[in-house]
């Protein structure tokens, strides 16, 4: 009876924790990989950014890994006419949500946002992308183990190939795709890289200059305390 | 302050001593400089411990500095963009990326909130300690639990502002508590949120409180503890009043101007914090999920309730208190006692001064009985700051029950244990 109080006076505050703990695989470190995070930017742009938007990301921060602005222009601007603005996309959001029950959410910070404390936001959607199969039930004929009845159907499938899930809850292979299942591990690790990079594109520079002003404070303590020490040395 | 009228500034001469001595004649600037600093003898023996207020002074600059700079460029509305993102939300990620420094200055903002309450509790616990709030600094006190109070609701109003889902069903959960309270509590809802849920109207209202409400009320508080503080003059490690013991020109004998010897002092305490701070906003700016929440990069949904929704980490104590009350008792709803007991918990810090009945302050002469309440109360506020930030379960919800029971009898026997305690004699003068 206690048990039924207490689980019927917090539900409207707080709901349980869902089941089942996701333990998902650790996503391939691509901060400092220029060329991996710029095969990231062009799979992002090819992909994901006709139903997804990146909104507050800017086309010409792409400098920031490497590309050049006519690079950029010349090879990736395809919804945008102008550098300088930011990955918005032409589907209208209303629309987007009768054909796939919700809007595609922007993705600039999905990386942050699908952080946990046990697991980075990088190795929830490296193994998210790595994890549809096959159900014909879906409207979509799409499943996904990590995000289940998810609405999104696999859009990589041509890379991948199709998968399809077993009686042990166990992913296979069941029509290969057109890059063997390393080579498109490592693509899922690069468009990783870069949703993570976008998700915080000063993370690097921030780092650097974490290193510098805790060097200045450091010789700063050596004479503050000197200064401390030249004050008191009369006092008992 | 009764020297204000006597020693004014005579020039020696220089341009800027008759500078001084023209804005002295007409304002008691240098009354204030000694009052409050030059002439203002502080115990010799201030410890570790006691680097905590001026820290926390500090952090309320750095929070008015960075908050300054945050209004210049966050957008408090709800609407969305065309990308489907509320505005609120996508200003504050504009400010992260394409401000000059605004991430820093964010970062700064952000850490600086839970700094805030880190240094606040230290203080506090010093105060408890050493018995900072005895006779004759009840009123140091007393402003000093309304700061708290302050910034309580200064940094509940703040979590709104991101838009993010924790901000937006952290603030549902808290505003619906005033919905408890019999007779008035769904309109008192209607009229704080400004609508029947969270809304722009909220956003708004929330906004402007902690932008200029609360934080005037702050810095009033901050100068009243001060100016209380440097009447009555500062405890020390050792509870005994310095001004017991003077010299034949009436300067206490353990006492040292604050001026420059704590000011160099609290110095180093300032490079030391902001070494912590940096390493914090350099290299983990959402403090493991604990400073800044994950879910938070969501922006706001009205319309999907997150799995478990837990509030700061510097709230789950009393996060827990209110959900550690689950049974229905004289006819009153538990989820009323909890919003009560939750208040309490809180309000009965302003009696403290009453409930210590021990005939000494500091924790260095008290007897047993007092160092094992106020360990156990320790533990048990750091159990229920734990258990707040988790999902309850039955055997969860038990502890917290437990841990509350503890943290209220720390209070409510204090009379007792404080009496019968075994003290030991306090020294006449200060020891190192």
């Amino acid at each position: 009876m206690k048990k039924l109080l207490i689980t019927l006076l917090w539900v409207p505050l707080m709901a349980f924790a869902a089941g089942v703990e996701l333990h998902p695989d650790k996503a391939p470190d691509r901060s400092r990989d220029h060329a991996a995070l710029q095969n990231g930017a062009k799979l992002f742009i090819n992909y994901c950014l006709n139903c997804h938007s990146a909104s507050y990301f800017r086309y010409n921060r792409l400098t920031d890994i490497g590309l050049t602005e006519a690079q950029i222009k010349d090879n990736l601007l395809f919804s945008a006419d102008k550098v300088g603005e930011t990955m918005t996309i032409a589907m209208r959001r209303a629309e987007a949500k009768q054909w796939f029950g919700a809007a595609p959410p922007d993705l600039t910070v999905i990386a942050r946002a699908r952080s946990t404390v046990s697991y980075s936001g990088a190795d929830w959607l490296y193994t998210y992308m790595r994890s549809f199969y096959r159900d014909d039930s879906r409207p979509t004929g799409w499943n996904n183990t990590v995000f289940p009845n998810v609405g999104m159907p696999h859009v990589l499938w041509e890379l991948q190939g199709e998968q399809v899930i077993g009686a042990d809850h166990k992913l296979s292979l069941a029509k290969p795709g057109l890059v063997k299942p390393e080579e498109y591990d490592v693509m899922v690790g690069d468009l990783v890289g870069f949703l993570t990079h976008i998700g915080e594109p000063m993370a690097n520079f921030r780092k650097q200059l974490g290193v510098i002003v805790l060097i200045f404070l450091a010789v700063l303590f050596v004479f503050t305390y000197a200064l401390k020490r030249e004050y008191w040395k009369d006092i008992h | 302050m009764g020297a204000a009228n006597v020693d004014k500034y005579k020039s020696n001469g220089s341009t800027a001593g008759d500078l001084l001595e023209w804005v002295d004649a007409r304002f008691p600037l240098m009354a204030l400089w000694n009052d409050h600093l030059a002439k203002y003898y502080a115990p010799k023996n201030f410890n570790f411990w006691y680097f905590f207020g001026s820290l926390a002074l500090l952090v309320l600059v750095l929070q008015i500095v960075t908050g300054i700079f945050l209004v210049m460029h966050y957008k408090p509305d709800a609407s969305l963009n065309a990308s489907g993102v509320p505005v609120a939300f996508a200003s504050v990620e504009y400010i992260m990326r394409d401000v000059p420094w605004g991430w820093l200055i964010r970062y700064m903002h952000s850490t600086g909130a839970s700094a805030f309450f880190i240094v606040v509790y230290l203080h506090m616990f010093r105060g408890m300690l050493y018995g900072s709030y005895r006779k004759p600094r009840e009123l140091v006190w007393i402003f000093g639990v309304l700061i708290f109070l302050c910034l309580m609701a200064e940094a509940f109003m703040g979590y709104l502002l991101p838009w993010g889902q924790m901000s937006y069903w952290g603030a549902q959960v808290i505003v619906n508590l005033f919905t408890a309270i019999p007779f008035i509590g769904p309109e008192l809802g209607v009229w704080i949120r400004g609508d029947y849920v969270i809304g722009d109207a909220t956003l708004n209202r929330f906004f402007s409180l902690h932008v200029i409400a609360v934080p005037l009320v702050l810095v009033g508080l901050v100068a009243a503890h001060i100016i209380a503080l440097h009447e009555v003059g500062s405890n020390n490690p050792d509870g005994i009043e310095i001004k017991k013991k003077k010299d034949e020109n009436g300067i206490p004998l353990d006492g040292i101007p604050f001026h420059p010897y704590y000011t160099v002092k609290d110095i180093v305490g300032i490079v030391v914090f902001l070494m912590a701070f940096s390493v914090v906003m350099f290299f983990m700016p959402e403090g493991g999920g604990y400073f800044l929440e994950y879910n938070n990069f969501f922006p706001a949904d009205p319309l999907v309730t997150p799995p478990h929704i837990a509030p700061v980490w510097y709230f789950t104590p009393y996060y827990s208190i209110l959900r550690a009350n689950t049974v229905n008792f004289f006819w009153i709803d538990a989820k009323l006692w909890g919003v009560i007991f939750m208040g309490l918990g809180v309000m009965i810090f302003f009696f403290l001064p009453w409930l210590d009945r021990s005939p000494v302050k500091s924790i260095r002469y008290r007897g047993p009985l007092f160092k094992w309440a106020l360990g156990i109360f320790l533990v048990s506020f750091f159990i229920l700051g734990y258990l707040g930030m988790l999902a309850p379960t039955p055997g969860r919800t038990l502890v917290s029950q437990i841990c509350t029971i503890i943290y209220f009898a720390f209070f409510l026997l204090m009379p007792i244990y404080t009496a019968l305690d075994k003290c030991k004699p306090e020294p006449e003068r200060v020891t190192g």
